[in-house]
């Protein structure tokens, strides 16, 4: 049986590690290839790297980045950010990383799923949602909407669908940010997880709000994610993921040993 | 010196990256030459069968598997690599190379995971082994220790190369062969500190075969 997984999440702006709340007000917190071969160490079963330079031009340093990482650990990770075509996949995937993850631009484009497993292969290609609550409408039956652009931008257009959609388009996997969760360290939207995880059949990441070490429980049994992205948990080195691993695995949740 | 065989596949940058985090010297090559100078020969592996089969024996690198096996000398396949192996996939119904006898077959999707849910496919993430037989691959390595899969068709082998397996929906051959022509399901580059040990001790293994020579 697969054991469940934890990812950290870094993210990078011009190459260093930044942490926001509520995609706000970024602080500078160190190397992320340090903090790579760190969570590596430590047990992580896989690391999602976003990119968010807010200047293309700046692009380059986190393909240097990206290159470093993938030679100071040796399990899979993911990039985001900033992917808007096979072009910037194929970039991400030769500097080393195993899978992409695509969010707005998929919104606004499609295809682009649909595209990037063609030429990749589903597993290669993650779908990232940023979703916000709000109202049940005829538009959002689900009463949990699509944001783009950082959660700057609302689509009218219902996360359930969305998922179900990407899926028929060849996303390999999904990973649910809830915008009202994102770091409140409050916990993961649990509803929101479960409603995904069962309207497909790939794997979905929770991600989003957690702050104790029984939100990632709860993110992997009532949430039924497969996976639980985690940040400032770890960042501030409040809990290794060694220690996260041993919770988890004494409340007889299936994580991967640390060796 | 081991040789990763490139033939367009996709992970042999992984690979070679894993071995040296193993501290072994490696090339990337295409060249039969500079294969057959090398200890031992990874064979990797991402994508499906029949477009790799058909690069293969475009440029001739079929035959060139096919004398190494022969000769005895020392292999390892990795994922699709294990898969090319054997005699026939599903994926694409592809004759593959026979060097060893067995086949890949498709996952049912009818399939459910240990509790009840119904699988996913392709099998992708962190599982465990159990193993069937010894083997030098497994030296030093716990037994609880998982490894990471990512893929669609499984492999199915006579008892005698079924070195160990693993539980997804049904139990499947996970790592297969005889001394010294082996494969892997999963990916050892991926694998954390458990797949880079499988590695290395494969590497020992090329090492003492050429020094015994």
């Amino acid at each position: 049986m697969l054991s469940k997984r934890i990812i950290p999440c870094l993210d990078v702006r011009d190459g260093r590690l930044t942490k926001g709340i509520r995609f706000e007000g970024n602080a500078d917190i160190g190397d992320p290839v340090e903090s790579a071969r760190r969570y590596y160490e430590q047990g992580a079963d896989e690391i999602v790297f976003y990119d968010i330079t807010a200047s293309h031009e700046k692009r380059g340093i986190f393909l240097e980045v990206v290159e470093k990482v993938a030679s100071a650990i040796a399990i899979p990770f993911s990039v985001g950010g900033g992917i808007a075509g096979v072009k910037d996949m194929r970039a991400a995937l030769m500097a080393g990383a195993e899978k992409v993850s695509v969010n707005s631009a998929a919104v606004l484009n499609p295809c682009l799923i649909a595209e990037g497993a063609e030429a990749f292969g589903s597993q290669a290609v993650v779908l990232g949602m940023d979703v916000l609550a709000v109202p049940v409408s005829a538009s959002v039956p689900s009463g949990y909407e699509v944001v783009i652009h950082g959660g700057r931008r609302r689509m009218g257009l219902d996360a359930l669908d969305w998922a179900r959609q990407a899926v028929e388009l060849g996303a390999g996997e999904i990973c649910v940010n809830s915008i009202d969760a994102d770091g409140t360290r409050e916990g993961y939207e649990l509803k929101l997880t479960r409603l995904v995880a069962e309207a497909v059949r790939v794997p979905v990441i929770a991600s989003g709000g957690a702050g104790e070490p029984r939100h990632l429980l709860e993110a992997l049994t009532q949430g039924r994610a497969s996976a639980a992205l985690i940040a400032s948990i770890v960042h501030y080195g409040e809990y290794s993921i060694a220690q996260l691993k041993a919770y988890l695995q004494a409340q007889g949740c299936k994580v991967r040993p640390v060796s | 010196m081991l040789a990763i065989l490139d033939y367009g596949a996709g992970n042999q940058t992984s690979v070679r990256r894993a071995l040296d985090f193993v501290g072994v010297p490696s090339v990337v090559t295409a060249d039969p030459e500079e294969i057959f100078r090398s200890q031992g020969l990874i064979f990797p592996g991402v994508g499906a069968a029949g477009q790799a089969m058909r690069h293969l024996r475009a440029t001739g690198l079929d035959r060139t598997l096919a004398d190494w096996v022969a000769q005895g000398r020392p292999l390892l396949g990795l994922c699709l690599g294990c898969q090319i192996l054997l005699e026939h996939s599903e994926e694409n119904d592809t004759p593959t190379l026979g060097l060893i006898p067995g086949r890949s077959r498709r996952f049912d999707p009818a399939l459910r995971e240990e509790d009840g849910a119904p699988i996913a496919i392709p099998h992708m993430g962190w599982n465990a082994l159990r193993r069937r037989r010894p083997s030098p691959l497994f030296a030093g390595i716990a037994p609880e220790a998982e490894f990471y899969f990512v893929h669609g068709y499984y492999v199915e082998v006579a008892p005698e190369y079924e070195l160990a397996v693993t539980y997804y929906g049904r139990e499947f051959c996970s790592v297969l062969g005889r001394d010294g022509l082996w494969a892997t399901q999963f990916h050892v580059e991926k694998s954390g500190p458990a797949g880079l040990r499988l590695l290395a001790n494969f590497c020992r293994y090329c090492g003492e075969r050429a020094d015994a020579e």
